[in-house]
């Protein structure tokens, strides 16, 4: 069992950050909305008020990590510029995908659109992690100051959704490979 | 017993418009990029991430930029929070607009 190098900063970015985000985020929304609603906010503990605050940091450094890893660590092999005369573009995601009319809008579409729209994510994100962290349990008093945060972290978790679906579709129809090999198990040695 | 007084909204609408203006610039810059060779050219900050180094890390910079400025202003304010709310909930929208390719063709 073998994965190469690319291929493992690959699933850091969308399983170990995006995957992590979205799940972590689904559960940030039912709180967020149990605040909004004025339905936790106000009997909400120390020790509760605390663990939302750690729980969105972790969410940041997740988001951040996201787009971090995916733009300067996957995304140059993704749009790798193929050598002149290059046959098997196996080794050149993009220019796998424009190649084809069946699959070019996988990067049109779903690759110019994910590049862009999944920093809104570590931006809404870090807004709302700053927020809680400032007002806390007295976010209560701020009717419009909760709907707001909520209003950012579903955009957050939309913007992480899209890149999320795009991600693993173009990395369906071109996937980047290549690289160092890692062996996982003992064959091969 | 001491009570502390309450905590003007000013802090946390400044962080909110702010993330809306910071949107709306990662939309702005990302048509700008796509459109204009003249910008994607000075948007390549880190060659093999190409424009979309330079997109994001001036769309960042104008987030941070206009949330410190905000801040200093309304850190110890009470603003308007309902208008704050709304420019900035159209500044999201305009930037996840922008930032879709179809939308963004029509430019």
């Amino acid at each position: 069992m073998q994965i190469t190098v690319r291929e493992l900063w690959t699933m850091v970015h969308g399983m170990g950050f995006g995957a992590l985000y979205l799940l972590a985020c689904s559960g940030a929304l039912v709180e967020l909305w149990r605040m909004t609603t004025g339905r936790g906010v106000g009997e909400m503990t120390v020790g509760q008020e605390r663990f939302l605050k750690v729980y969105l940091l972790v969410m940041v450094v997740l988001a951040w990590g996201a787009v971090l890893t995916g733009t300067y660590v996957v995304y140059p092999w993704y749009r790798a510029v193929a050598p002149a005369g290059t046959v098997d573009l196996a080794g050149y995601p993009q220019r796998l995908l424009m190649h084809s009319a069946a699959t070019s809008g996988w990067h049109s579409v779903g690759m110019e659109w994910k590049e862009h729209v999944a920093w809104l994510t570590p931006m809404s994100i870090t807004m709302v992690a700053f927020v809680f962290a400032r007002y806390g349990r007295e976010l209560g008093r701020h009717r419009q100051l909760r709907a707001a945060v909520l209003g950012f972290a579903f955009v957050s978790f939309l913007a992480a959704g899209v890149a999320g679906v795009f991600g693993a579709m173009i990395n369906k129809h071109a996937p980047v490979m290549g690289g160092a090999v890692i062996s996982l198990s003992g064959e091969g040695r | 017993m001491s009570v502390r007084a309450e905590r003007t909204n000013g802090s946390g609408a400044a962080a909110i418009l702010a993330a809306g203006v910071g949107a709306a610039a990662l939309g702005v810059m990302a048509v700008a990029g796509d459109k204009s060779a003249a910008v994607k050219s000075a948007m390549i900050f880190y060659r093999p991430t190409g424009p979309l180094s330079g997109v994001t890390t001036v769309a960042i910079l104008i987030w941070l930029g206009s949330w410190a400025v905000l801040e200093w202003r309304w850190q110890r304010r009470s603003v308007a929070l309902g208008r704050v709310c709304v420019a900035a909930g159209v500044l999201l929208g305009v930037g996840v607009l922008l930032t879709f390719p179809v939308v963004g063709d029509l430019f």
